[in-house]
């Protein structure tokens, strides 16, 4: 492997950054050379939010249109947009979430399915897991996304002990406790 | 859990994975940097976020928010020919907020010395324009250091001071969006606290600092002096890749690094120059490197900055070598992402790059940013688009209400800068008796820049409203603190001679609508200040301190479908389910209840009492 590229995407508000940066620390972890970057524009507004990770012998954070390995997205429509990034047999990890964009609200567009997605990925040979699970709080999708990442090891040599480690850096105990939780019962249940 | 103030201050050299601005604060303490100040704007409040995360009695650094950009270099400028060494920064287009007395520093001895860090934003991923601000380093005499990476960022930051330091001459750090942001494992060098110098400002020493009529020449002789000697450390900052190839591409910053991206395994088919100064230019190396080559490209982001300098050096060496820089309007225009570079490189040396074929055929949705759920700008927008009339001008201002121009409001018609919407309006109030105008303002744009436009309206008798929607935080940069926690608007305003002024919290929609209409039939210049607390501060403070539960909004069975919550006042958290029916967003919904006047059935209901944000202050 020469290089890996991952591409998260979500909406703002849905906790994208501390994914991005719980996922660079795990890869810096493995012993692998790690780059990172996040596009803010003005996505704090309920905007689209994305993620770049880049790992190996590359130089620029940013990941090329088409190259990329792994897409990372918490919500269905960012789901859509993030998989014209992949490679052809890539893989699409998301969370099966709405947050309904104003186009769909004001019923221009029809709102994007769990359908939509799994048979947009059959025809383009992608390697599709959807995300869902109870939750006590909304804003803990990522992680759930990240125990799924971790169970089936998407991310080459980063294991389940580096993700651990690098939650750790980035949350306070309590919120690294309620997160294992949530972590360990991902990896069990999908 | 690792915190980053902790980090910062560490006494020890160490590596961490951080963000070029965050790594850039490390190398302030690490130089000695005294002072720095500021104006929030995107890409750089992740540099004050660092600073203000340090322990305050762990601090070496004095720091604030200025009122602008030009106060924040005025105050930075101050410090330093005092001794103390500065740093002011901004982002891309607050460099034309500070032209006025930045163009003066390069002539003035700063014997602290002074890094000026700008965050220029090629994409306008978060600025109403992608301008190059190296023009203005060649306008003003001083020179730029162009960090390509998080670790450059730190490394060139501490090679910036210390030059400035030795030369007393103000230096530029230039970063772009995504060297601000880039993440990698930086390595840092020890921290040795110092002892403050003295407070040296002397004007018989270092002076003169009055620049009048005869000192100009000599101030400026001195300015253009100093500009020799950076161009001589400017060719340490530049290196070559290979020397082997015919073919030759001089590039700096992000674009040297998409471009070892996009070559791959190919990189060894061309040589590279690339530059850590962009300006003044290596002249010696550029030449040798031009020597070299039979043919040469110019891979640079936005203007053709260096290409100019560089076919004036092959013409003035007299050097028969091709030059291929800027070849349409395409190659000015973006970021020079790995995907742009693919692009530019391969019309004019199509066998160095391969560009992947994207996926398509999918169905993207678009999806604008809006307001936030609870946001008090929400109903202004949404009273504003029932009472204006087709043939009234809105004129919008920067900041998040600037969203108000996207449907379904379309309120905000035109756009200039930070501050220009009164003056503006108060243009298309002239010999026009017949279209209302109305301007929007936020607050802490008032302070930055609308104070001159409003005494602007009094002194010459414009006719026109303003509407200042205050919501008591620097909102769009994440929150930053503006002179409204300690100066109230509305004493300015009647200082000022404002004689028609309402004011009211936005979420009193009917007061809103009241003074909104009396104020656009006012015979004079009148002001509403539309209040409320910007909510998506006020529900992280909440969960900050534990409060994660927000009060239910319930659609009751009233509910007759007239779509007014999601088409007309349009709060996200407002959606259409499989089967038609309108449904509240768990996850979005802060219980704030501002929606629930505007249900012509009256349908929508809170079970607890609305999460309320206080007053403003």
């Amino acid at each position: 492997m020469r290089s890996f590229s991952i591409f998260l995407i979500g909406v703002g508000g849905q906790g994208i950054g501390l994914l991005s940066e719980i996922i660079a620390r795990a890869v810096d972890y493995s012993g692998q050379k790690v780059l990172g970057v996040d596009t803010h524009g003005l996505a704090q507004r309920g905007g689209v939010v994305s993620s770049h990770i880049k790992i190996g012998e590359v130089h620029s954070p940013l990941v090329i249109p088409g190259d990329v390995d792994l897409v990372i997205a918490l919500e269905r429509h960012e789901a859509l947009r993030g998989l014209s990034y992949l490679k052809p047999r890539g893989t699409l990890v998301y969370y099966d979430t709405s947050w309904q964009p104003l186009p769909v609200r004001l019923g221009r567009e029809m709102e994007v399915t769990s359908e939509e997605i799994q048979d947009a990925c059959n025809g383009n040979g992608v390697r599709v897991f959807r995300v869902w699970m109870e939750l006590p709080d909304a804003r803990m999708q990522n992680i759930a996304l990240l125990g799924v990442v971790a169970k089936y090891s998407l991310i080459p040599n980063v294991l389940k002990e580096h993700y651990l480690r690098a939650m750790a850096d980035m949350m306070s105990n309590k919120v690294y406790e309620a997160n294992l939780v949530v972590f360990e019962r991902s990896m069990e249940v999908f | 859990m690792k915190r980053l103030g902790d980090l910062l201050v560490e006494k020890g050299p160490f590596s961490e994975i951080l963000i070029g601005n965050h790594a850039l604060v490390r190398a302030m303490i690490e130089s000695g940097v005294q002072v720095v100040t500021s104006y929030p704007g995107s890409p750089t409040p992740e540099i004050a976020e660092a600073i203000l995360s340090i322990p305050s009695d762990k601090n070496p650094l004095y720091f604030e928010f200025s009122t602008n950009e030009k106060v924040a270099l005025e105050v930075a400028f101050g410090a330093a020919v005092n001794g103390r060494t500065s740093c002011v920064f901004f982002k891309s287009v607050g460099m034309n907020v500070v032209a006025d007395s930045f163009v003066q520093l390069s002539m003035m001895e700063i014997p602290g010395g002074m890094v000026i860090v700008i965050g220029d934003d090629p994409g306008a991923n978060s600025s109403q324009n992608e301008q190059d601000n190296r023009h203005y380093a060649r306008m003003a005499y001083t020179p730029v250091f162009e960090p390509k990476d998080a670790q450059e960022v730190y490394d060139m930051f501490k090679a910036a001071v210390e030059y400035s330091r030795d030369l007393r001459s103000p230096v530029i750090v230039r970063l772009t969006t995504h060297t601000a942001h880039y993440k990698q494992r930086v390595n840092f060098g020890t921290y040795v606290p110092r002892q403050l110098p003295p407070a040296l400002f002397d004007p018989i020493s270092f002076g003169p600092y009055i620049p009048i009529a005869e000192n100009v020449p000599v101030m400026k002789r001195r300015a253009i002096e100093k500009l020799r000697k950076w161009a001589e450390i400017s060719e340490r900052f530049a290196y070559a890749i290979g020397s082997k190839n015919k073919r030759g591409i001089i590039t700096a910053g992000l674009p040297f690094l998409s471009l070892l991206d996009v070559l791959g395994e190919k990189v060894g088919d061309v040589d590279i120059l690339r530059l850590g100064m962009v300006y003044p230019l290596p002249r010696k190396a550029i030449t040798e490197f031009l020597r070299m080559h039979e043919q040469v490209m110019v891979l640079e982001e936005l203007d053709d900055f260096i290409e100019q300098t560089v076919k004036a050096i092959a013409f003035e060496e007299r050097l028969d070598v091709k030059i291929f820089g800027k070849l349409d309007i395409d190659d000015w225009i973006g970021e020079y992402t790995p995907e742009k570079v693919a692009k530019v490189l391969s019309k004019t040396w199509p066998d160095l790059v391969h560009l992947p074929k994207r996926i398509d055929s999918i169905r993207i949705v678009k999806r604008p940013p809006q307001l936030c759920p609870g946001c008090g700008h929400r109903p202004v927008f949404y009273v504003l688009s029932k009472i204006l009339k087709d043939s009234d001008i809105s004129v919008a201002d920067i900041g998040c209400h600037t969203l108000g121009f996207l449907p379904p409001y379309n309120v905000g018609q035109v756009l200039l800068s930070m501050g220009h919407s009164v003056s503006t309006g108060a243009g298309l109030s002239l010999m026009n008796n017949s279209r209302r105008v109305i301007a929007l303002l936020g607050d802490s744009t008032f302070f930055h820049a609308g104070i001159p436009g409003i005494v602007n309206a009094i002194f010459n008798n414009h006719k026109l409203t303003l509407v200042i929607m205050e919501n008591g935080t620097t909102a769009m940069t994440g929150h930053q603190d503006h002179p409204g926690k300690k100066i109230k608007i509305r004493n300015l305003l009647e200082a000022i001679g404002v004689k028609y002024i309402w004011e009211v919290d936005t979420y009193q929609q009917d007061k809103l609508e009241e003074y909104l209409r009396a104020a656009l039939e006012a015979p004079e210049f009148s002001v509403v200040i539309a209040k409320h607390p910007c909510m998506l501060k006020f529900t992280r403070e909440r969960r900050k301190k534990g409060i994660v539960t927000a009060s239910k909004l319930r659609i009751t069975s009233r509910c007759t479908l007239a779509r007014v919550c999601v088409s007309n006042f349009a709060c996200p958290s407002f959606q259409i389910g499989e089967d038609g029916r309108i449904f509240v967003h768990r996850d979005l919904c802060i219980g704030d209840g501002s929606c629930m006047v505007v249900c012509p059935s009256g349908a929508l209901e809170l079970e607890n009492s609305p999460v309320s944000g206080g007053d403003v202050r």
